[in-house]
């Protein structure tokens, strides 16, 4: 029971831990020498890319290991207590009433045989010993808390029937439940929508406010992290490098690896694609002398590869950071890191601008695909309809939508995967005339099928895991037989070279590779068709963010190099907005608004564009406390008739938007916005829509 | 450009069979199972007399230095007996088992690949050959047809087929949708080409630890036969056959049931073992037990 | 739900019907029938042809089919090729002993293998698992045959506790078949509880080591609750599945211990039938192997759902 007073000092307390665990060559270590502390109310973010242990110090601070792992030194003391040498009957009343994890995957993680509301009553009877009407009570507040609609109704419920967002804010309620001191957040909102995603982040704010309990936040998304946490830790290869105050860290990183994950984040505010660092993390457990970034570090000097791992220092303050713990950097250069200006945000050459008048290469009209069992068809509407859309020979046309978008779906449709329902998509072929994409790639002439080629976002399935890597670029290449040339082991190594691939990966299996390379991997399987459109679907959205730089640069050479017109799908506008020439964007299979890139960032726009602009987290950027967002659900299907955002937009009008298609406006350059709202109205909105939320 | 060179891991052959040496109760499968076939091959050789010829001079001896375990009650030494006794359930159960599996592998494959009213057929087909009680169904087919082994090795694929099936569409279906066979199907590649390359060496595990599950059932269920008259037919020294004609004896020379009772025993715990060892060296979940 | 039990109970007919038909045109292969059976081989024509017509064997396959499945459909089974009795009546009363059987090893069987699994589950890899799957890897590992043998072996002849075979015939009343019934059932159980025993624990195993359950225990609850409401009712579920596919086995298929111990029930008829090539007790107890099969997975099915919520809504946004 958590009434007792406070110990004094700081309420978590990470001393020196290391962790490691049992392998075939012995001990490995996951984490090596943290030390970190949290006052009461305090917020913590921890930063890191996979595999960098993470993961494996947020379950320590729960005093929980996988199995197989042992602490090998240090400490975790949660209000003066040592977690690891606490008994059971100790650890487990800390568990949940000190101390409470939300985990990553709420829909793992809540118990599906058991309804959500006796999994929360669990907490209460353990931790506040309530029980019975008391109990459903107390847990109907803590729903509320959390912004669950209905919460009387949704305890009596099971985890499958709810939403991904209701189901993490059930595991936050849950969490909350023993009244804790400390929360930890372990990647609180990965597989969210972003609008979603946005608006349990700023439930976490209001929580620290209302509540003041401290949050370790861990993340691989600087955004994430700028958005709730007042510190933040960075951590790498098991490791901390760094770790300050947030503002601070970002706009002048002490260390060279933080800069370089700041550098190549992609943001709304600059335009250009996100530098890369080149190299990739050490594999967990390996035991490298000296500073473990010193492989991929541009400042590295002999003293950094010798002697001991660099140890965490407080750094002298500077005149204008706010005061506290102190800034740490793990850097032995770290004052000139600090002082380095500002990684320059290199525009890069996109290639020749593509205008008007460049020729369409896809031109798609009207076209519909229906995913419906063929019984479920005679009400509601196709999941994808009405679509004009017409893709340019050399341009990147970005697809952008949340999941149930219907932008997957549509890809497929055109790479003649899913049949349409209606609709012409024709591919225009210049003097040879036109080409019909309405039919199943199966029955598509071979040179047809070589002209569009599909890239994959997961990387994990997207190769055959029992194939050699340059079996899956042989293929394709026997398919498309371009005639005698050189022989195939030849160009299959001149496709490793274009990716950028070391051409002895060609003789790996998939699972030796990092998914980077995988998806390099991927990528050169639809070259090797020699294709003229690639479908990129959610290439890098499962690649960590430095990884993710260096591919969309890679796209984006290939493209200059070879004239490839790319389908560019992705839910990420910030990753859209380094790479794309055009936007799309789609709500549940409808398009709202088509323009160039520069066009739709700067407004008018749609109102659901403005959602997901307003959406975005940029890191270094914390949201105004005055901003209260509600948590929005995304929606599964679309409406009869009308708007497809008639139901959640802030300016819907009755009669209007329910019922009658909205029409096209132009602005200017192309720019069409799909809306019953007047252009001049849809310009000032940005301005309403935030009054209107805080009111 | 960057050098990017991972630590090479070892490939898959090598990690299944450390995983299996690792694993004693595998090992001791594997190797039990490779003795009774080494013993199957090489009766002739290890049998100290003939299995078959009758001595009314040396009848319900109990075991001693000229018959290490003993008569029967024609006196046929029980010793050579059981070295023989393996050969027809072995070759046998294997045939059965290798053609059960395969064709149940590849016909669940194809099912799941290309669903549509294929699928639906072969569900249908399997759902009602898997409702007929085995044993009913093995004892009708062989008697309709005879007792040639290969009789046997029709009926056992007949019977045991549609498990295989039903097992391999399952895990074919978890493989189908990945996007490598997509992208094999985006190419317009053939059905054949893809369940050879994309999808057979994916549920290749599966299939793997189904034959050795099903080997043991399979061996089980021969002996049965064999035990109610059905299978080996006399004077051939079958294990299951000697259980049956030496039932009556049990009480008074109980050696004439031990020694085939231990031969049988051996052969299906090994590969039981072996089975259990290759599924976790294979990671396959084993979690669809079931009786025949 | 009640349009789902519906649309199954229909399929259920149809492989009912199918495996009715499989087994009907395997039967029609029978080389020789019941006549040679019934007069011996020295026969003449005349009154193997005389018998034939008189039993009805005369009439083509098809139409034999159809006059059967009418015939059933009324409640009425046909007459045994061999003695004439009411097939239904006769097969009712082996299905009666066999059921005894069926109920005694269940209730032994399942109660011991769901403890024995969630132990060797729980304690893996430490003693209580070692010992308890050593012993399933054995029971499963023994055929039928062998296991009874032993067990008369030892509790028949050894120590004289339990008859070696039972000597009531079919329409024995139930409380003379009592006392022989233990040997054949504990053969049985054996047998069952193996497999039950294995799936069960590779279940425990499993959704012990699933999120949700360390979920669960991050939150401080007592480990006895995160046990018995958190991890068991998801690791029973799949054993619900092998325990229904052995209750239609002991129905349908326990031929050798039957045969064994000479217990009166479907088994050991099935034997004499197939020898004697009686067509229609063949038939019908196929028909009632494939309905006990069949029947069996609805209600595994049933109870999983009863179970597992997500099963119970068709479709659902994840």
């Amino acid at each position: 029971m958590t009434g007792t007073q406070p110990a004094p000092g700081p309420l978590l307390d990470v001393r020196d831990l290391s962790v490691a665990y049992r392998s075939r060559g012995g001990l490995r270590e996951i984490v090596s020498g943290v030390s970190l502390s949290l006052d009461a109310g305090q917020t913590l973010g921890l930063v890191g890319e996979s595999g960098c242990g993470k993961s494996t110090l947020a379950a320590a601070l729960l005093g929980h290991l996988r199995a197989g792992a042992r602490v090998t030194s240090g400490e975790v003391l949660v209000d003066g207590e040592s977690l690891f040498a606490a008994p059971p009957a100790r650890l487990r009343a800390l568990r949940g009433g000190t101390v409470a994890l939300v985990p990553q995957n709420a829909g793992h993680a809540l118990t599906p045989t058991m309804r959500v509301g006796h999994q929360v009553r669990e907490v209460l009877r353990v931790h506040r010993g309530l029980t019975g009407e008391a109990a459903d009570a107390e847990a109907a507040v803590l729903f509320a808390q959390v912004r669950l609609p209905q919460p009387r109704v949704l305890l009596g419920r099971y985890p499958h029937e709810l939403s991904g967002g209701q189901q993490q804010r059930v595991a936050i309620a849950m969490a909350l439940a023993g009244n804790p001191r400390l929360l930890v957040l372990d990647e609180p909102t990965t597989g969210l929508d972003v609008v979603t995603q946005a608006g349990v982040l700023d439930l976490l704010n209001g929580i620290r406010r209302e509540l003041g309990v401290a949050m370790v936040l861990v993340s691989h998304d600087l955004g994430v992290v700028s958005a709730a946490c007042d510190r933040v830790a960075v951590m790498y290869a098991g490791r901390l490098v760094e770790r300050g105050d947030t503002q601070a860290t970002y706009d002048r990183p002490t260390h060279p690896y933080t800069r370089g994950l700041v550098a190549s984040v992609p943001s709304l505010a600059e335009p250009g694609l996100p530098a890369a660092m080149p190299g990739t993390p050490p594999q967990p457990g390996s035991d490298l002398p000296g500073c473990s970034f010193a492989a991929r570090c541009a400042l590295v000097e002999d003293r950094c590869t010798t002697g001991g791992a660099p140890e965490l220092l407080l750094l002298p303050p500077q005149p204008e950071a706010p005061s506290g713990d102190g800034h740490h950097s793990a850097c032995l250069r770290a004052e000139e890191v600090r002082a380095l200006p500002p990684e320059v945000r290199e525009t890069h050459q996109r290639g020749a601008r593509v205008g008007d008048t460049a020729p369409v290469l896809v031109s798609l009209r009207d076209v519909a695909v229906d995913y419906r069992p063929r019984r479920a068809r005679s009400q509601g509407a196709p999941t994808v309809a009405g679509i004009d859309l017409d893709i340019r020979r050399g341009e990147t046309l970005a697809l952008v939508g949340e999941s149930g978008s219907g932008k997957s779906t549509l890809a497929w449709t055109i790479a003649g995967l899913r049949a349409p329902s209606a609709g012409t998509l024709v591919l225009q072929d210049g003097e040879a005339g036109t080409e019909d994409l309405a039919r199943p790639a199966a029955r598509r002439p071979p040179g047809l099928r070589k002209r569009l080629q599909l890239v994959f976002q997961n990387a994990d399935t997207s190769l055959n895991p029992r194939r050699v890597v340059s079996d899956a670029l042989r293929r394709p290449l026997r398919v498309f037989a371009q005639d005698g040339a050189a022989p195939l082991g030849e160009r299959v190594d001149a496709l490793l070279d274009d990716v950028g691939l070391d051409r002895e990966l060609g003789g790996r299996l998939p699972g030796q590779l990092s998914g980077g390379q995988r998806q390099r991997v991927g990528i050169a399987r639809a070259l090797a068709a020699g294709p003229d459109l690639v479908l990129a679907d959610e290439v890098v959205s499962a690649l960590d963010v430095s990884v993710q730089a260096s591919v969309l640069r890679l796209l984006d050479r290939l493209r200059t190099e070879r004239g490839i017109t790319y389908l560019f799908i992705s839910h990420d506008l910030a990753v859209v907005r380094s790479i794309a020439d055009r936007v799309a964007v789609l709500y549940l299979g409808r398009l709202c608004e088509v323009g160039d890139v520069e066009a739709v960032f700067s407004g008018p726009n749609h109102p659901y564009t403005r959602m997901l602009l307003d959406a975005v987290l940029e890191p270094g950027v914390r949201p105004e406390p005055g901003e209260r967002r509600p948590v929005e659900e995304p929606e599964s299907a679309p409406p009869e008739a009308g708007c497809p955002f008639q139901r959640r937009c802030p300016h819907a009008l009755p009669g209007t938007c329910d019922s009658v298609t909205p029409p096209w406006r132009d602005a200017e350059g192309g720019h069409r916005i799909r809306c019953h709202l007047e252009l001049d109205v849809l310009a000032s909105t940005t301005a309403d829509t935030k009054e209107l939320e805080a009111s | 450009m960057t050098r990017t060179i991972t630590e090479r891991a070892p490939g898959r052959l090598r990690q299944t069979w450390g995983a299996l040496r690792g694993s004693p109760s595998a090992m001791t499968g594997a190797v039990l199972v490779a003795l009774h076939l080494v013993i199957a091959l090489a009766a002739p050789l290890l049998a100290p007399d003939s299995p078959v010829r009758n001595n009314a001079l040396e009848t319900l001896q109990s075991p001693s230095l000229s018959h290490l375990a003993g008569t029967d009650q024609y006196g046929r030494d029980i010793l050579s007996r059981t070295l023989y006794g393996g050969r027809l359930a072995l070759s046998v159960s294997l045939s059965a088992t290798v053609l059960a599996v395969g064709l149940g592998a590849a016909v669940g494959c194809l099912a799941a690949y290309r669903r549509g009213w294929l699928d639906d057929v072969v569900m249908r087909v399997v759902d009602a050959i898997l409702a007929v009680p085995p044993v009913l169904a093995l004892l009708v087919i062989v008697t309709v047809l005879g007792t040639d082994p290969v009789v046997i090795v029709l009926a056992v694929t007949v019977v045991y087929g549609p498990g295989v099936v039903r097992v391999v569409r399952a895990a074919a279906l978890d493989v189908v949708p990945r996007d490598y066979v997509t992208a094999a199907r985006a190419r317009g590649e053939g059905t054949f080409s893809v369940l050879l390359r994309d999808i057979g060496p994916n549920v290749l595990d599966v299939v793997l630890v189904e034959f050795a599950m099903r080997a043991s059932w399979v061996v089980l269920l021969i002996s049965s036969l064999s035990f109610l008259g059905f299978g080996a037919n006399p004077p051939t020294p079958d294990w299951g056959l000697m259980v049956s004609e030496n039932r009556s004896m049990l009480a008074v020379a109980p050696w004439t049931s031990i020694a085939p009772i231990i031969a049988l025993s051996t052969l299906v715990i090994g590969l039981n073992m072996a089975a259990d060892g290759l599924a976790k060296a294979l990671g396959v979940d084993r979690a669809h037990g079931g009786a025949a | 739900m009640s349009r789902y039990i519906a649309r199954r109970l229909l399929l259920a007919l149809v492989t009912i019907w199918l495996a009715s038909l499989g087994v009907f045109l395997a039967v029609q292969a029978l080389p020789g029938d019941v006549t040679t059976q019934i007069l011996g081989q020295n026969a003449t024509r005349a009154n193997v042809a005389a018998l034939r017509a008189e039993l009805g064997l005369d009439e083509s396959p098809w139409r034999r089919y159809l006059d059967w499945m009418s015939g059933m459909l009324h409640g009425d089974f046909g007459s045994s090729l061999v003695n004439h009795a009411s097939v239904g009546a006769e097969v009712g009363l082996r299905l009666r002993n066999t059921m005894l059987l069926a109920g005694v090893t269940v209730v032994l069987g399942v109660s011991l293998a769901l403890v024995l699994g969630v132990v060797a589950g729980l304690y893996r890899d430490r003693w209580p698992d070692l010992a308890i799957s050593s012993l399933s890897l054995v029971g499963m590992s023994m055929p039928e045959f062998v296991i009874a043998t032993v067990l008369v072996l030892l509790f028949s002849i050894n120590i004289p506790l339990f008859p070696a075979v039972v000597t009531a015939g079919p329409d024995a009343r139930l409380g003379d078949l009592l006392p022989a019934i233990w040997l054949p059932s504990i053969a049985l159980t054996v047998v069952m509880a193996a497999y039950i025993i294995r799936m069960l624990r590779t279940s425990v195993i499993d959704v012990m080591a699933s999120e949700f359950v360390t979920t669960a225990r991050l939150k401080g609850i007592s480990p006895a609750r995160v046990v018995l409401r958190h991890a068991l009712p998801s690791a029973l579920l799949p054993t619900l599945n092998v325990i229904a596919m052995n209750i239609a086995w002991l129905v349908g298929g326990v031929v050798v211990v039957e045969s064994v111990f000479n217990y009166p029930g479907v088994g050991l008829l099935t034997i004499d039938a197939v020898h004697n090539r009686d067509l229609p007790v063949i038939q019908t107890i196929a028909v009632l192997g494939a309905a006990t099969y069949v029947l069996c997975n609805l209600a595994a099915d049933l109870a999983a759902m009863a179970l597992n919520p997500r099963l119970r809504t068709n479709r659902r946004t994840a």
